[in-house]
């Protein structure tokens, strides 16, 4: 299976990340929603290492399991991590404003959610949409 | 067939009936969608995905423009979309901390009781209300094994919960005070000193303290800033502020509190009060010490529970049923 990536490092290339994973999205079959749903979250995570981290990468994998399929989204950066998890996945925390942006939001646009982050080293994010 | 399986034909019904001929009917049918859809949490993307369908199958050659312009629609309503759905999720959160409050409401209620003794000489009342769910007023009545009566309020200069959390070491320490130390002045400096040990430097405690003697009939009190009470002369039928002079509690751990006594006769009244009553705030302002005296006057002939109960129905009425502060009223009447 062709994995692919794409390197985060101005904002331009929020938008190959983007465009990428519609791709791989239509590709798969996924619905205008679904699409648009994987493309902001996509969105939400490449904009968060643009800002946050300065550097890092998207990675757009086609997955399966049993009959199911899908694709998993994996955000990696070695910028400064998140010191408080718990904190930036409350509702409310993000909208006023400070560290990583719209991560309950990510959370609720895709089926699958989890996250890694040490501070000092990096995050590491990785979420899954199953086709229906 | 649930709603989001016939979702699509009911949209495209209401969407073609306009269409045809733009009735009110039709609009008042989408409202109603609107709420259904809310109900069955169809998120704003979807609506325009769902129109886009809509509209492509009823008006097949509408121009590409128009379709793609929904394609932009879409992508901006994701952000609302997300936006709603944290709305959503944050409602939840305020409903279960609404309960997890009123559940500590309760356990306060519970844990601050206090039972209003019962001796020959004295008819004693009180009522307490807070104005929102966790009080910052408090009460307490301690019966002695001489056959005196202790009675104590305190109001916390701050509200809600964390007042709420304060009062219970009050009513701790109080529990666990010797029954030797009866004397107002005492009980007071002992509270200052725990409060001045325990409590956040920026959280004060006015408390007034009395003892009842039945013996002599002479009423024993000290206070630490707390609101003034009252004392009715039933000879003379006159009311005089109860002044004592006293530091708040947890200001100075050295702090004395003078003791003051006063004589009761048959039919004299006590009123001890929070400054929920003294300052109870109308339209006009606040209220004038004339004004809650005349009311006290007026129900100063019924028994000490209903004097209390009254005069806050009165005040309660006073402020259109919306107290800003918590409110406490004590009544001790000598009745033999």
């Amino acid at each position: 299976m062709m994995d692919s990536s794409v390197k985060i490092i101005n904002e331009w290339d929020i938008v190959a990340a983007r465009q990428l994973g519609r791709n791989v999205a239509k590709e798969l079959g996924f619905g205008t929603v679904d699409q648009a749903r994987i493309t902001t979250a996509i969105s939400e995570l490449a904009r968060n290492i643009y800002l946050y981290a300065g550097q890092g990468e998207i990675m757009i994998e086609k997955v399966e399991s049993g009959t199911k399929k899908g694709m998993t989204i994996i955000s990696r950066d070695e910028g400064p991590g998140i010191p408080d998890l718990r904190k930036v996945m409350e509702d409310g925390f993000s909208t006023s404003g400070g560290l990583g942006a719209g991560l309950p939001g990510v959370k609720r646009l895709m089926d699958e959610f989890s996250i890694e982050s040490t501070p000092g080293k990096g995050t590491f994010i990785q979420s899954v949409k199953w086709l229906r | 067939m649930n709603f989001r399986d016939r979702m699509l034909d009911e949209y495209k019904e209401i969407l073609k009936t306009y269409i045809h001929d733009q009735t009110e009917q039709a609009l008042y049918m989408s409202q109603k969608f609107s709420r259904k859809s809310i109900e069955y949490k169809i998120s704003p993307e979807e609506m325009i995905s769902l129109h886009k369908t809509s509209i492509m199958d009823l008006e097949p050659d509408l121009p590409e423009s128009l379709l793609l312009s929904l394609d932009i629609l879409l992508e901006v309503m994701m952000s609302y979309g997300l936006a709603y759905r944290e709305h959503q999720s944050l409602r939840t959160i305020q409903r279960e901390l609404i309960n997890e409050i009123e559940v500590a409401a309760s356990m306060q209620q519970t844990l601050l009781g206090t039972q209003i003794p019962r001796i020959s000489s004295l008819d004693i009342g009180a009522i307490s209300v807070p104005a929102k769910q966790m009080s910052g007023d408090y009460y307490h009545f301690v019966s002695h094994e001489n056959g005196a009566i202790s009675v104590a309020i305190a109001d916390i200069i701050g509200k809600g919960i964390p007042a709420a959390l304060c009062m219970s070491m009050i009513k701790y320490s109080m529990d666990s005070m010797p029954d030797d130390s009866q004397n107002p002045g005492d009980v007071l400096e002992r509270l200052n000193r725990v409060v001045e040990q325990n409590v956040d430097p920026t959280m004060f405690i006015t408390m007034f303290s009395g003892l009842y003697h039945p013996d002599n009939h002479t009423f024993y009190y000290s206070s630490a800033g707390h609101e003034p009470g009252f004392f009715y002369h039933a000879e003379t039928g006159t009311f005089e502020e109860l002044q004592a002079k006293g530091l708040l509690l947890g200001v100075d751990k050295k702090a004395k509190y003078n003791e003051y006594e006063r004589k009761v006769e048959v039919g004299d009244v006590i009123l001890l009060m929070s400054d929920g009553v003294t300052e109870c705030r109308t339209e006009e302002g606040f209220l004038e010490v004339d004004t809650l005296i005349a009311y006290i006057k007026k129900y100063i002939h019924l028994s000490a529970q209903d004097i209390a109960d009254k005069v806050y129905k009165e005040l309660e009425y006073l402020q259109d049923f919306q107290l800003r502060d918590d409110f406490t009223l004590i009544i001790l009447k000598r009745t033999a």
